[in-house]
C-alpha cells in the first residue's frame, strides 16, 4: 500500500489503473523456466566433468576443460546460469526496491555485473580452449 | 523500499485487560487488536474473557459477545455469520479468516488473538480499508463480455464449461488471500492480488465470455499478474477451500499457450 485513500483525491480505479498494462512479461516467466530446464540439464553432464579432473592435476585439467564438447558445455552452462541469474535478480529488485531511482540504477548495475560474470567466464574457458 | 518494522505510531503497546465476568469458569480469553483513529494513540492489545456459558462456539460469537456485554466501543464488520458475506474476516490466531466459520475449540493458542486484516490501512479496531481491493476486483471487469447480439433467452452453456467455473465461482470477495499474500503486501499498488486475479480467471475460462484475449492483454504485466511467486498462502488462507494460486497459474498457461 503506496497511497492511503484519503491522501490523494485520485479515484481507487484511476490508481489501480496506473499506467496500464505493460502487454509483456510472458517472456521473461517462460525463459525463468526454460533456463531452469537448461541449467539441471547442463549441471547433470558438467558435474561428472568436474568430479573427473579433481585432483588429475594442471595440465590434466586444461586438456580436459580444453576439450571442444567439455568447453561447449560449460560456455552454454555459463550463458543458462547468468541468464537465470539476471532475471532472477531483476524479479527480487522489483519486489522489494520501490524508490524509482534505486530501482533503475539497481536493475542496471544488475545487468552490468551478469554480463561481466559471464563474459570472464566464458573468456576463460575460450581461453583453456584454444590453448592460450 | 520494504518496510521490515512498523512506523513509530503503528507499533502495539500493552491494552487493557479487562475484567473477568462472574459466576463462571469456562472462559475463554480473547486478545484483541485495537486502534482508534481520533484519540492519537498507538494500536494497542486488550485482553478480554468471554463466558463460554452464555456466547455461541464461533469466534465472532465471542466478539459479538463482547461487544454486547463488555466493550461497546469494539469495533469490527459482521453481517451474515455464516460464512457467505465475507464481512468477517481478521486474522484470528496468526491465520486469516472468517470469524463466523472459526471455532474458538480450533484455536491452538492459549487465548484467541484477533488482528484486523494484514497490511491493510485500518479505519477502526478490526477494520480495515478495502478501498484499493475492490477497485482491483472492478479493474477486472467482472462481468460478461460480449460481441454478439444478446440471444433472446440466456446465454447457453454446456454442463462441461459449466462445470470449469466451479472452485472459482464461489469466492465471496472476503480479502483472506489477498492480503495473506506477501507479494500483495510489498506491491499491493501494482499486483492485482489473488482475489482479483482468481476472479479475471473466472471470467477468462467462462465459454460465454467473447473478450478473452482482450483481458489476458490487460493482465499480461510484469506486476499486475508476474507478481504472484506461488507462495501459496492464498491457498492455505481462503476461508472457502478455493485455490487462487491454481487459478493465476492457469491464467500464464494461457499467457504461454497463445505465444505459441
Amino acid at each position: 500500500m503506496s497511497v492511503s485513500p484519503g491522501s490523494s483525491m485520485r479515484t481507487p480505479r484511476r490508481r489501480v489503473a496506473g499506467l496500464g498494462s505493460a502487454r509483456s512479461g510472458t517472456g521473461h516467466f517462460w525463459l525463468q523456466r526454460l533456463t531452469a530446464l537448461a541449467n539441471l540439464l547442463l549441471i547433470l553432464i558438467a558435474l561428472p566433468i568436474v568430479i573427473c579432473v579433481a585432483g588429475q592435476g594442471h595440465a590434466a585439467t586444461l586438456a580436459m576443460l580444453g576439450h571442444p564438447l567439455v568447453a561447449i558445455v560449460l560456455l552454454l552452462l555459463l550463458f543458462s546460469v547468468c541468464y537465470h541469474m539476471k532475471i532472477g535478480m531483476q524479479v527480487v529488485i522489483e519486489d522489494y526496491v520501490h524508490a524509482e531511482g534505486t530501482k533503475v540504477l539497481a536493475l542496471v548495475a544488475n545487468t552490468f555485473f551478469t554480463i561481466a560474470v559471464g563474459s570472464a567466464g566464458a573468456f576463460a574457458v575460450l581461453k583453456i580452449s584454444f590453448g592460450g | 523500499m520494504v518496510q521490515l518494522t512498523l512506523p513509530k505510531n503503528s507499533q502495539l503497546v500493552e491494552g487493557k485487560v479487562w475484567p473477568k465476568p462472574a459466576g463462571t469458569n469456562r472462559l475463554t480469553e480473547y486478545k484483541i487488536y485495537r486502534w482508534n483513529p481520533d484519540d492519537g494513540k498507538n494500536p494497542s492489545v486488550d485482553t478480554y474473557f468471554v463466558d463460554r456459558d452464555d456466547c455461541g462456539p464461533m469466534v465472532l460469537d465471542g466478539l459479538i459477545w463482547i461487544k454486547n456485554k463488555v466493550d461497546p466501543t469494539l469495533t469490527f464488520r459482521r453481517s451474515c455469520r455464516e460464512g457467505i458475506c465475507g464481512s468477517c474476516a481478521m486474522n484470528i490466531d496468526g491465520t486469516n479468516t472468517l470469524a463466523c466459520l472459526k471455532s474458538m475449540d480450533d484455536v491452538d493458542a492459549s487465548a484467541v488473538k484477533i488482528y484486523p486484516l494484514p497490511h491493510m490501512p485500518v479505519v477502526k479496531d478490526l477494520v480495515p480499508d478495502l478501498t484499493q481491493f475492490y477497485a482491483q476486483h472492478a479493474s477486472v471487469e467482472p462481468w460478461l463480455h460480449t460481441e454478439t447480439p444478446a440471444p433472446e433467452k440466456e446465454w447457453r452453456q454446456g454442463r462441461g464449461d459449466r462445470e470449469k467455473l466451479d472452485g472459482l465461482y464461489e469466492c465471496i470477495l472476503c480479502a483472506c488471500c489477498s492480503t495473506s499474500c506477501p507479494s500483495y503486501w510489498w506491491n499491493g499498488d501494482r499486483y492485482l492480488g489473488p482475489a482479483a486475479l482468481l476472479q479475471a480467471y473466472r471470467w477468462l475460462i467462462d465459454s460465454r465470455d467473447e473478450a478473452t484475449g482482450d483481458r489476458l492483454d490487460d493482465l499480461e504485466d510484469p506486476f499486475r499478474l508476474y507478481r504472484c511467486h506461488t507462495i501459496m498462502n492464498c491457498a492455505k488462507a481462503c476461508p472457502k477451500g478455493l485455490n487462487p494460486a491454481k487459478a493465476i497459474a492457469e491464467i500464464k498457461k494461457m499467457m504461454v499457450a497463445r505465444q505459441f
